[in-house]
């Protein structure tokens, strides 16, 4: 659970391309050990939030800080020791096809550590192990369902034990049983491991289940319509769409 | 074809005192909407009256076409802040036209237009200059990470650089082997044919050994090369780039440039001048072919091989083949990077790898020609 500690603060964030601004000013603070979820439509910039984050871009304007580090501008030594206090699960899972599961996992700990081989297949290993991989090792990531691959994604973003996992859109493209145990694993993942949890979804099922608190993402403000925990949006939002929003779902999956 | 029954007519009356007054009668369908529109819309917009009265109780029927008429009509009218009135309009028609005519378009992002001639050339330009750029800059991180791979072996990726070399080189083997024989082969007649008028066919081994040895053999590699490897790397990388491996790579803290180029680079820069040396044999083989097969014996075509080639025309040949193996590598590597989103975006990178791979070997032949001239005369 949260501790109420800031992990990540973003302050005064613009994403523009091409010089065409898609987020406006933007501020939230993520706390450390909490599920935090940016909720939205599509197009609505979720992806760019998420990809300025992890600082695969620089933003137009205002400061990313990941535990203290601002992602954007850290060079050198820096920047490695910031890239290695996250993990990414992407979209479309984003594992290395010329590999096996296992070398997936195994590739980050082979560049960023001096274990011996034998050891890195070992945690390798455990790793899959717990994302309920165990047995698929040497599978390529070809012959996995969506599901397995998000799971061994996962795998993947936790080899060197970070203390931030992003995941973009997690249930896209599963079926809602998947998706479902997909969430009981990031709920577990979060529980004992203590790992803060960036979700990109729009999933209100989902967002219901794991999320501590969401922020709402809109197109036509360019910005947050909404910040807070689910339960209370759907009650007590200024924002009647919002508050209808939250409803909408928690009518049918969610009677309270 | 069915037969138009009763096909809309339109008549005119005015314009009188700003007011037009039109009718319509019969059906107004896709069939028959066509010149009615063309009519009307010409009579609307050269009256700007203040009024369009606009009669359609005789109308029977009306599809989409025909209420498309009537809301471009408004339209029309209003942009010069006229009035349509439309009297006689069944309610049944009433209601398509008012359901047609909700509904509003979201303020959406600029579309792209359709540029003029000159635009687009201009436009064009900008792009070559600053693909240029961005190749200069690659070049730039290339050399960096090459630098730094020879100062730290132990970081080169020396699993994959060997499973691509022997993609690379050995996989080549076959095609290139067969292409420089039958090239060997087709020069050394088509000499021969012309050489047998002076009598002089023995100078066909010294055509071949200098040809072969300083163009076909090096150009030939690497032309199937950008063929075969070029392409390969562009579509290798540019996969991993729509499905957003590269992101991974890079929130991972590894460089795709160390990653996936250096260890491309690598095998090129040793495959060519070992398939080089390959062509430059296969191809003066067939040479030789030709020439046993007008008469001379094997000695003989060989003697005068080495009266005419000297080691310099074969290591000029091998550097060339260097430059080209890098310069096909380093190109398929970037055009890979360069792939943007879409399900096409990896066909095209592919083609831009092979044309610009061309491009690039037929330049630095041309460049490494004038050194050769001016440090060999
Ligand atoms: N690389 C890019 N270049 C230009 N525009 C982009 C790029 N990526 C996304 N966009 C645009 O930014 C907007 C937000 O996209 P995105 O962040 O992917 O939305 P979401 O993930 O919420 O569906 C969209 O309008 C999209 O067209
Ligand atoms: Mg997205």
């Amino acid at each position: 659970m949260s501790s109420g500690e800031t992990i990540i603060r973003v302050d005064g964030f613009t994403a523009a391309y091409n010089g065409q601004v898609i987020l406006n000013r933007l501020s939230f603070e993520v706390h450390r050990g909490e599920v935090f979820v940016i909720l939205g439509g599509s197009g609505c910039g979720k992806s760019t939030l998420l990809k300025h984050m992890i600082g695969l871009y620089a933003p137009a304007a205002g400061t990313i800080l990941i535990d203290g580090h601002n992602i954007s501008t850290a060079e050198g030594d820096e920047r490695q020791q910031v890239l290695r206090k996250f993990g990414v699960m992407y979209q479309s899972g984003a594992l290395f096809g010329s590999m096996t599961v296992l070398d997936n996992v195994c590739l980050p700990l082979q560049e960023f550590t001096n274990l011996p081989l034998d050891a890195i297949r070992v945690i390798a290993s455990m790793k899959l192990q717990r994302v309920g991989l165990g047995g698929f090792d040497h599978h390529m990531p070809s012959e996995l369902s969506g599901g397995m691959q998000k799971r061994a994604a996962i795998a993947r973003a936790m080899a060197l034990d970070p203390q931030v996992l992003f995941l973009d859109e997690p249930s896209a493209g599963l079926d809602p049983i998947t998706s479902a145990e997909l969430d009981e694993l990031i709920l577990s993942l979060a529980r004992s491991l203590k790992i803060t949890f960036v979700i990109v979804s729009h999933e209100l099922a989902s967002i219901f289940a794991i999320a501590d608190r969401v922020i709402m993402l809109d197109k036509s403000v360019k910005g947050i319509v909404a910040t807070g925990k689910p339960k209370e949006l759907r009650e007590h939002s200024d924002n009647a769409w919002v508050r209808q929003f939250f409803s909408r779902q928690a009518s049918t999956d969610n009677p309270a | 074809m069915v037969t138009i029954v009763n096909a809309a007519k339109l008549r005119s009356d005015g314009p009188r005192s700003g007011v037009l007054k039109l009718a319509i009668d019969g059906r107004l369908d896709a069939d028959s909407t066509g010149p009615v529109w063309r009519e009307s819309t010409r009579l609307v917009t050269a009256a700007r009256a203040n009024n369009v009265d606009l009669d359609v109780a005789s109308m029977d029927y009306c599809d989409g076409s025909g209420i498309a008429l009537l809301i471009q009509l408004r339209r029309l009218q209003q942009k010069h802040g006229g009035k349509l009135e439309i009297h006689g309009l069944r309610p049944e028609f009433q209601e398509l036209l008012d359901d047609w005519s909700q509904g509003s378009g979201e303020t959406a992002p600029k579309a792209k237009v359709r540029t003029q001639l000159v635009e687009e050339v201009g436009r064009r330009a900008v792009e070559v200059w600053r693909d240029i750029h961005e190749l200069i800059t690659f070049v730039g991180q290339l050399g960096l990470a090459l630098v730094k791979a020879a100062r730290h072996p132990r970081t080169i990726r020396w699993r994959d650089t060997v499973l691509i070399a022997e993609e690379v080189g050995v996989n080549a083997l076959p095609i290139v082997a067969m292409l420089s024989f039958l090239v060997g082969v087709i020069m050394a007649f088509q000499a021969a044919v012309a050489l047998r008028q002076f009598g002089a066919e023995i100078f066909v081994a010294n055509m071949i050994g200098l040809s072969v040895l300083r163009e076909m053999g090096p150009l030939m590699t690497a032309i199937i090369l950008a063929g075969r490897s070029g392409s390969a790397f562009a579509a290798e990388i540019g996969t991993m780039k729509v499905r957003e491996e590269i992101d991974a790579l890079k929130t991972m803290g590894l460089e795709p440039v160390r990653f996936l180029v250096v260890p491309r680079v690598l095998a090129a820069l040793v495959m060519t001048p070992v398939l080089t040396v390959f062509a430059d044999l296969l191809g003066v083989m067939g040479g030789s072919v030709v020439m046993m097969s007008l008469g001379f014996p094997l000695i003989t075509f060989f003697h005068q091989l080495q009266l005419a080639v000297s080691y310099g025309s074969l290591v000029g040949g091998l550097v060339k083949a260097f430059a080209f193996g890098i310069l096909i590598a380093a190109i398929g590597c970037l055009r890979g990077l360069q792939t943007e989103n879409g399900a096409s975006a990896v066909g095209l990178s592919t083609t831009h790898a092979v044309v610009s791979g061309i491009i690039l070997i037929v330049f630095a032949d041309g460049i490494f020609t004038i050194i050769y001239y001016l440090l060999w005369v």
